[in-house]
C-alpha cells in the first residue's frame, strides 16, 4: 500500500526546489536550441534538401526535443537524489515509511514534469524559427511523458550510483550527448552509408528520435511500434534496477 | 517505582542486535535493550561506541547484520511503514537543503511521514523551539544552534511517539542546551518516548530516567540513573596535611583511607551516593582535629556520571 502523503510532499517538495532555480534551468536549454535552430535550421538548413518531404528546420525539432528532454530527464533526477546523498538530508528519507515506489513516483516525478515543461518551452521557442506541426499530438504528449519517465528513472539510477558530482556529469557527457548526436538528431539514418546504418541501429536513442518524429511527422527511420517497444523496455529496466537498489540497499543504507 | 505494564510492554524491544560493516567492523555486538513507554532513555557512550549505528538501525538507515527490533510491540523489519510514521529522528550531523526555508521545510517533513499538512501545528512546533521568527529565512542562513533546531522541529513535524535525539545538544551553548531540556521535559509530559545519546555526561544525568551505558558495540549495562549513582557512587577526598604522617594512627582504619608515599597526603575514597561518603569525611576531619593532627586542606568531590562511566568502561561491570 502506497503512502499517497508521503508521495506528494516528495514531489512538491522537488518542483520547490525546481522552483527556485527556474530562471537558469529554462534560459539554458532555450539559448541551446535556439542555437541549434540559428546554425542548423537558419544558416545550414537552408541549403539542405527536405528529408521526407519534412523541411529541414522543422525536421530537426524532434531531434532538438529529444536531446534537450533526454540530458535534463537525466540530470534532474540524478541531482534531485543525489543532493540529499550528498548534504545528509537522506536520513530523513530513509527513516520515513516511504518506499521506493513514493520515492520512485516523487522524484522521478517531478523530474519527468519539470522535463515535460522544458519541453514545452522548446516547442515554443522552435516556433520562432521554424513552421512545424505536430502530427499526432495526443501519440507526442504520451512519447514525451514516456521518455522523461525512463530517463528520469535512468537519472535517479545515476544519482544513486554516483559518489561525486564528476560521476554525476560522466554519464550524460560520454553516453548520452554522444549517441543523441549519433542517434539522427541532425539527420536521417537512411543518410548514412553501410555499416555505419547497420552500426546506428544498434544505438538506442536512434528509436526514440525516430519514436519522436513519427509522432511529428507520420514517417521516420523506424517502426513507431518498435520505437514504443524500446522505450518501454528501457522504462522496465530502470524501474527493475531501481527495485533491486531498495531491496537491498544498496548505497543507499549502510 | 517501575510501572508493571511499562516493563512488560516495552515500547522498543531490541533483541541481539548486531551489525557489522562492510569492511568487517562490528559496530554493534548482540545488543539486547529495552526501552520503557514514556521513559527517557541516555544512550552515553565514548566516540565509535556504536550510538549511531544503534539508532540508525532502528530508523532504518542502517540494515542489521543479525537481530530482531520490535517498535510498538511489532516487529519493525515487517511492519515497518505503519511503524516508522510514528518514530522521529534527530541526526547526529546536519543534513537538510540548506537553501530551503525554515518554515517549508518543517512542513516537507510532516508530509513525508504521511501527515496531512497542518500549518496551525508546524507554527506550534516552530513557535515552541523560538523559530518562529526565522520561519522565512534560509537554512543556510541560521547560526548553527537554530540549524539544530530546524532539525529537531522536523522531527516532531509528525508528532512521533518515539523520538531519538542523536546528541542534540552537540555545539550548542549552555543557554539553548537549558532550552532544548525544557523542551524535552514537555514531550516526556505529552507522553513521548525519548531516546537520547550525548557526550554531555550531565545532560544524561539531568535528563535522563535510565542509562545504558554503551561500548565498542556492546550494551555493559542499564540501570535506573538513580540506582546507578547508588551502585557506584563515590565520594573522593584529599586531606592535606601540615606535617608528615609515618603511619595510619589506628582510629582511621574503619574509612579505608590511603597514605601517599611522601606521607602528606590522605586520601579517601568510599560512600555510595547516598551521603554516607559525605559523613565519614566529615568523621575524619572531626577525628583528625580531635587527634591534634593539623591538615591544611581539605579537596573533596562526588564522582560523576563521567567517571562512573570511565570506570565502567576501563574495568568492565565492577560493581
Ligand atoms: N557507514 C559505515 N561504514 C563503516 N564503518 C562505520 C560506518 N558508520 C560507522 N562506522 C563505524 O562503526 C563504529 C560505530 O560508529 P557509530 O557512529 O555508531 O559510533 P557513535 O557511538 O555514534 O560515535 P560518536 O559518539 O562519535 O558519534 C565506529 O568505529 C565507526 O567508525
Ligand atoms: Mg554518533
Amino acid at each position: 500500500m502506497i503512502n499517497f502523503r508521503s508521495t506528494w510532499a516528495i514531489y512538491l517538495n522537488e518542483l520547490a526546489r525546481f522552483r527556485r532555480t527556474i530562471f537558469g534551468s529554462l534560459v539554458g536549454p532555450v539559448l541551446t536550441t535556439s542555437l541549434y535552430f540559428i546554425v542548423f535550421g537558419a544558416a545550414i538548413g537552408g541549403r539542405m534538401t527536405d528529408i521526407g518531404g519534412v523541411e529541414y528546420g522543422a525536421f530537426i525539432v524532434p531531434g532538438l526535443l529529444m536531446l534537450t528532454l533526454l540530458s535534463e530527464s537525466t540530470s534532474n533526477a540524478s541531482f534531485g537524489i543525489y543532493m540529499p546523498r550528498f548534504t545528509g538530508a537522506i536520513y530523513e528519507l530513509l527513516s520515513a515509511p516511504v518506499g521506493v515506489a513514493e520515492t520512485l513516483i516523487g522524484f522521478v516525478g517531478a523530474a519527468a514534469t519539470k522535463s515535460l515543461i522544458l519541453a514545452a518551452v522548446i516547442l515554443v521557442t522552435a516556433m520562432l524559427f521554424v513552421d512545424y506541426r505536430i502530427a499526432h499530438p495526443l501519440l507526442a504528449l504520451l512519447y514525451i511523458m514516456l521518455v522523461a519517465a525512463s530517463f528520469s528513472l535512468l537519472g535517479f539510477i545515476l544519482g544513486i550510483w554516483a559518489e561525486g558530482f564528476e560521476k554525476l556529469q560522466l554519464v550524460p557527457l560520454l553516453i548520452l550527448t554522444p549517441l543523441t548526436f549519433l542517434g539522427g538528431t541532425f539527420y536521417s539514418i537512411d543518410m548514412l552509408a553501410e555499416p555505419w546504418r547497420t552500426v546506428a541501429l544498434f544505438n538506442p536513442i536512434v528509436y526514440l528520435v525516430s519514436g519522436l518524429r513519427w509522432t511529428f511527422y507520420g514517417q521516420a527511420d523506424v517502426n513507431i511500434l518498435v520505437s514504443f517497444g524500446v522505450t518501454a523496455l528501457f522504462l522496465a529496466v530502470c524501474v527493475t534496477i531501481i527495485a533491486v537498489i531498495f531491496r537491498t540497499g544498496w548505497r543507499l543504507r549502510s | 517505582m517501575a510501572d508493571v505494564a511499562a516493563v512488560a510492554d516495552p515500547i522498543l524491544k531490541i533483541d541481539k542486535l548486531s551489525k557489522i560493516y562492510p569492511g568487517g567492523l562490528k559496530a554493534l555486538d548482540e545488543v539486547s535493550l529495552e526501552i520503557r513507554r514514556g521513559e527517557i532513555f541516555g544512550l552515553l557512550g565514548p566516540n565509535g561506541a556504536g550510538k549511531t549505528t544503534l539508532i540508525g538501525a532502528v530508523c532504518g538507515m542502517v540494515r542489521p547484520t543479525s537481530g530482531t527490533i520490535h517498535a510498538f510491540g511489532s516487529d519493525l523489519a515487517r511492519n515497518w511503514r505503519g511503524l516508522r510514521s510514528r518514530i522521529g529522528l534527530v541526526p547526529q550531523e546536519l543534513g537538510f537543503d540548506m537553501f530551503d526555508t525554515v518554515e517549508r521545510q518543517v512542513g516537507y517533513s510532516r508530509g513525508l511521514f504521511g501527515c496531512a499538512p497542518d500549518r496551525g501545528r508546524v507554527e506550534e512546533v516552530l513557535r515552541s523551539l523560538s523559530l518562529w521568527d526565522k520561519r522565512g529565512e534560509q537554512i543556510r542562513k541560521l547560526s548553527g544552534g537554530m540549524k539544530r533546531r530546524v532539525l529537531i522541529a522536523k522531527a516532531l513535524a509528525h508528532d512521533p511517539d518515539l523520538l531519538f535525539l542523536d546528541e542534540p545538544t552537540a555545539g550548542v551553548d549552555v543557554e539553548l542546551r537549558r532550552d532544548m531540556w525544557r523542551q524535552i521535559d514537555t514531550l516526556r509530559e505529552q507522553g513521548v518516548t525519548i531516546i537520547l545519546t550525548t557526550h554531555y555526561l550531565e545532560e544524561a544525568e539531568e535528563m535522563a530516567d535510565r542509562i545504558g551505558v554503551i561500548d565498542k558495540g556492546r550494551v555493559l549495562l542499564v540501570d535506573d540513573k538513580h540506582a546507578m549513582m547508588r551502585r557506584l557512587g563515590r565520594t573522593e577526598a584529599r586531606f592535606t596535611l601540615a606535617d608528615r604522617m609515618d603511619v595510619l594512627p589506628a582510629y582511621l582504619d574503619p574509612f579505608g583511607l590511603t597514605l601517599d608515599p611522601a606521607g602528606t597526603t590522605l586520601c579517601y575514597r568510599g560512600g555510595d551516593g547516598t551521603g554516607r561518603g559525605k559523613q565519614e569525611v566529615a568523621q575524619i576531619a572531626r577525628l583528625l582535629t580531635q587527634q591534634g593532627i593539623l591538615f591544611t586542606a581539605i579537596e573533596q568531590r562526588e564522582s560523576t556520571l563521567e567517571d562512573i562511566f570511565v570506570d565502567l568502561v576501563e574495568n568492565g561491570v565492577a560493581a
